[in-house]
């Protein structure tokens, strides 16, 4: 069978059994759009290409499925850097077709030449730039698999105009041995001799905590967990990435440590003697200052990218695998020095019938947790609580519901407030930190979902990033919610000037009235509402959540004072946590 | 990237490591290992690429002057390059290097001499003569041409271009304790190289 390399390339992209493309054309990606017609393959149309990259990550975080985005070269492909950065940074499986000029003009300054392979060499997995026709299929088989295999991540395929044109005899890669990757052999199980070491440390442990990442989500890997944390009983903390992991409603569930983290999480971290990270990265927002962070502590790392283990705090067992395949290699064993499944007893005489006993230890976690938890306060007729809202907004949706976030304070907020029961229901933006990911995520995410509620909880400077992605929800029917916590002010910023510039504000402030966000709204297509007071609240969210043929958005105009706590200076140990505000400081 | 001072990386005494990359002959690959060393913050002392005997594998051979723990944040990085096939690091006591200097040296007929025995003594040639210069070739360890290089110098050096090393696992197979970077295991084999 004949095909020009455009044809081939979405028959490439059938075989990959993509459902949905996220995209905009131009002149150099033209003849790719013409199959499109004929394909099964939907195509959402984007208002700008940051959108596609972030709606193709929206819906690989909530499908485990790659994520697929293609765009036009030059201005087109630029715009989807970000999107890679941030799928770089946070693990996740996009692919990225992007056009490029003709083979005979690359490297003359063509119009709209940009050597996109080059500027995104350190922020994709890895990329191709395709200058055979028959290499199609091929690449992008290879493409998807490395995308989703080993560490995922993004890719990018850079496609030229006569590359598309010229035509080529179809056929399909049939095997991994058809592929050219000599290089690439990622490791999934791990050493078991070293896996029996960890499981020697965990029945040895006295205060062992479990440190769940991102990395047990892109695993699949939520049920080892849980099997692993209640056969145990070692309590776990869920990062900002791993939130969902392991449900928040679960007594042994300490909730997310770090800069932002609650006081049990981050204080349990630090006085553990035992850390078992699992998918996690030991980030330094979640360390503060390394050299004093969980100082005796023994670490057991697993993660699937070897470069990981030993690269912030040098691990006594290193494992490199799979987060789920090594949980499940510990469990086992777990089971062979005698610690059975829950509701069995350990063998005599095995290291399991010896271990220490857990529950001063818990506690421990307990009284903390009973002395330092969340707070705010929501005075009546006083100033709307951010806090408040994310409350509302948990207990009013489905329990399932998909809850996508932006950068700042609100994001911040979502994570602390929200109570993640299940995973693939978080979508967050946690290594690069983009503002402007929520509303085209969230949409990215409903595509994915559709069966699901999906609320984004974003900020209003956030949402003047990519707000104009609802008019695709709008044209697209993608019931979408947005809340916006509307406080007027880069909020995040103002409060690091506020605690650590001497209340010198500069460059933060935003209004709460420009742009008029109802009004914004209702241009978009979407449904547009004002909160401004707690009590209107739960109304606007029930009116909200009824709404299932068009975007809502919510303006929640909230206190502008409000600051995140607890909070660990950047930079500082974790023992230096401030639970909240100082005396006095309060509600300004 | 080729030194201009004789001493080794870091100065005289310090380790450096010898990293043996095997690569895909493809376009772009150079510049991913590149990009790789400047964004991770590592230090490039001497690089050398070329083909192999298997016309789809080149190998880079990069020395790099670090201390060990950062040296496997390099190899590890390294590795999780798509188009890495292999890595080995050879201490230079496993390796045997070599490298290749040209320096067009003044000698003027006076001095012409005392130049061109002093390359007879280092088994180097002379490869061009001017009216009052020469341009002379050593191949050789990498100490050698440090060695050489100082004793020119007083002639006035016009020009100097070394091609850092390349370098292969020495034979004697005890010595050759080189490792396999990947899976971290210590099989030596390099037959599987090409
Ligand atoms: C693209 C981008 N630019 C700048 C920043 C730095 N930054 C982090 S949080 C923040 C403020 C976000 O404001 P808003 O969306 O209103 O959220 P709030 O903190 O007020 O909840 C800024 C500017 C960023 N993270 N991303
Ligand atoms: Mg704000």
């Amino acid at each position: 069978m004949k095909l020009t390399g455009a044809q081939a390339l979405i028959k490439s992209l059938e075989m990959q059994k993509v459902e949905v493309i996220f995209g905009l054309p131009g002149g150099a990606i033209l003849p790719v759009y013409d199959p499109i017609l004929d394909s099964s393959i939907r195509h959402i149309l984007v208002r700008h290409e940051q959108g596609a990259g972030h709606m193709a990550e929206g819906y690989a975080h909530v499908t485990g499925r790659p994520g697929v985005a293609m765009v036009t070269s030059g201005p087109g492909a630029t715009n989807i850097v970000t999107p890679l950065a941030d799928a770089m940074m946070d693990s996740i499986p996009i692919v990225v077709i992007t056009g490029q000029v003709p083979t005979t003009a690359i490297g003359t300054d063509a119009f709209q030449e940009v050597p996109i392979t080059g500027v995104t060499l350190d922020i994709t997995k890895h990329n191709w730039l395709i200058t055979d026709v028959n290499d199609i299929p091929r690449v992008v088989a290879e493409a998807f698999h490395v995308a989703t295999t080993g560490r995922p991540g993004p890719v990018l395929v850079d496609l030229p105009k006569d590359i598309s044109n010229a035509t080529m005899d179809w056929y399909w890669p049939s095997s991994l041995d058809e592929l050219d990757l000599p290089g690439y052999k990622p490791q999934t199980t791990g050493d078991p001799e070293e896996v029996s070491r960890a499981a020697e440390l965990i029945l040895a442990a006295e205060r062992p905590v479990i440190y769940a990442g991102g990395g047990i989500l892109k695993a699949r890997g939520a049920e080892a967990l849980f099997e692993l944390a209640t056969r145990t009983g070692i309590p776990v903390v869920t990062t900002l990435m791993g939130r969902g992991t392991f449900p928040d409603s679960h007594p042994l569930c300490l909730g997310m440590p770090g800069m932002h983290g609650n006081y049990t999480a981050v204080t349990a971290m630090q006085k553990s003697d035992l850390l078992i990270a699992l998918g996690s990265r030991f980030d330094d927002r979640v360390t503060g200052k390394v050299s004093a962070f969980a100082p005796e502590a023994k670490i057991i790392h697993v993660d699937i990218d070897p470069a990981e283990l030993g690269k912030v705090r040098r691990p006594d067992v290193p494992i490199a695998g799979d987060a789920r395949l090594v949980m499940e290699q510990i469990l086992e064993a777990l089971a062979s020095q005698g610690l059975g499944p829950v509701g069995t007893v350990p063998d005599t005489g095995s290291r399991a019938a010896t271990r220490p006993d857990l529950s001063s230890w818990l506690d421990q976690i307990r009284a903390w947790q009973a002395e330092f938890p969340l707070t705010y306060n929501q005075e009546d007729g006083g100033a709307l609580k951010p806090q408040y809202v994310v409350e509302q907004l948990r207990d009013l949706s489905p329990d399932d519901t998909i809850v996508a976030s932006g950068v700042g304070q609100h994001q911040m907020w979502a994570s602390q407030y929200w109570q993640f029961n299940h995973p693939y229901t978080w979508v967050n933006s946690g290594g690069a930190g983009t503002m402007g990911f929520a509303v085209p995520a969230a949409i990215g995410a409903k595509v994915g979902r559709p069966d699901k509620t999906v609320w984004a909880i974003d900020g209003d400077g956030c949402f003047q990033m990519t707000a104009q992605e609802l008019v695709t929800a709008s044209a697209e029917k993608i019931p979408v919610k947005i809340a916006i916590l509307n406080n007027a002010y880069l909020g995040m910023v103002r409060q690091w000037q506020e605690l650590f510039y001497a209340e010198r504000y500069s460059e933060v402030y935003l209004s709460p009235d420009l742009p008029d966000y109802v009004k914004w709204a209702e241009a978009m297509g979407c449904v547009g509402l004002k909160v401004e007071s707690a009590e209107e609240v739960a109304p606007a969210i029930e009116k909200a959540n009824g709404i299932d043929d068009r975007p809502v958005v919510i303006d929640f105009r909230t206190d502008a004072f409000e600051k995140v706590y607890p909070m660990v200076p950047a930079g500082a140990p974790n023992d230096d946590i401030i639970v909240g505000p100082a005396e006095g400081e309060g509600g300004r | 990237m080729a030194p201009t001072a004789p001493a080794g990386p870091g100065g005289p005494g310090a380790r450096h490591h010898i990293i043996s990359v095997l690569v895909e002959n493809k376009a772009g690959v150079l510049a991913r290992v590149a990009s790789l060393f400047s964004r991770r913050g590592f230090n490039i002392y001497s690089l050398a690429v070329a083909p192999t005997d298997n016309d789809r594998l080149s190998r880079i051979t990069i020395v790099v002057d670090v201390e060990s723990s950062p040296l496997e944040q390099i190899l590890r990085q390294l590795d999780k390059l798509i188009n890495v096939v292999d890595i080995f690091e050879l201490a230079p006591e496993d390796a045997t290097e070599r490298e290749l200097l040209l320096a067009t040296v003044s000698a003027d007929p006076a001095e012409r001499g005392q130049v061109i025995s002093l390359v007879g003594v280092f088994e180097g040639k002379i490869v061009d003569v001017g009216r009052d210069r020469i341009t002379v070739m050593l191949a050789g360890a990498p100490s050698k041409l440090d060695d050489f290089e100082n004793l020119i110098r007083p002639y006035g050096i016009v020009e100097l271009q070394r091609t850092g090393r390349v370098a292969l696992p020495k034979l004697e197979r005890r010595a050759a304790r080189l490792r396999s970077v990947a899976g971290g295991s210590t099989d030596p084999a390099p037959s599987k190289i090409t």
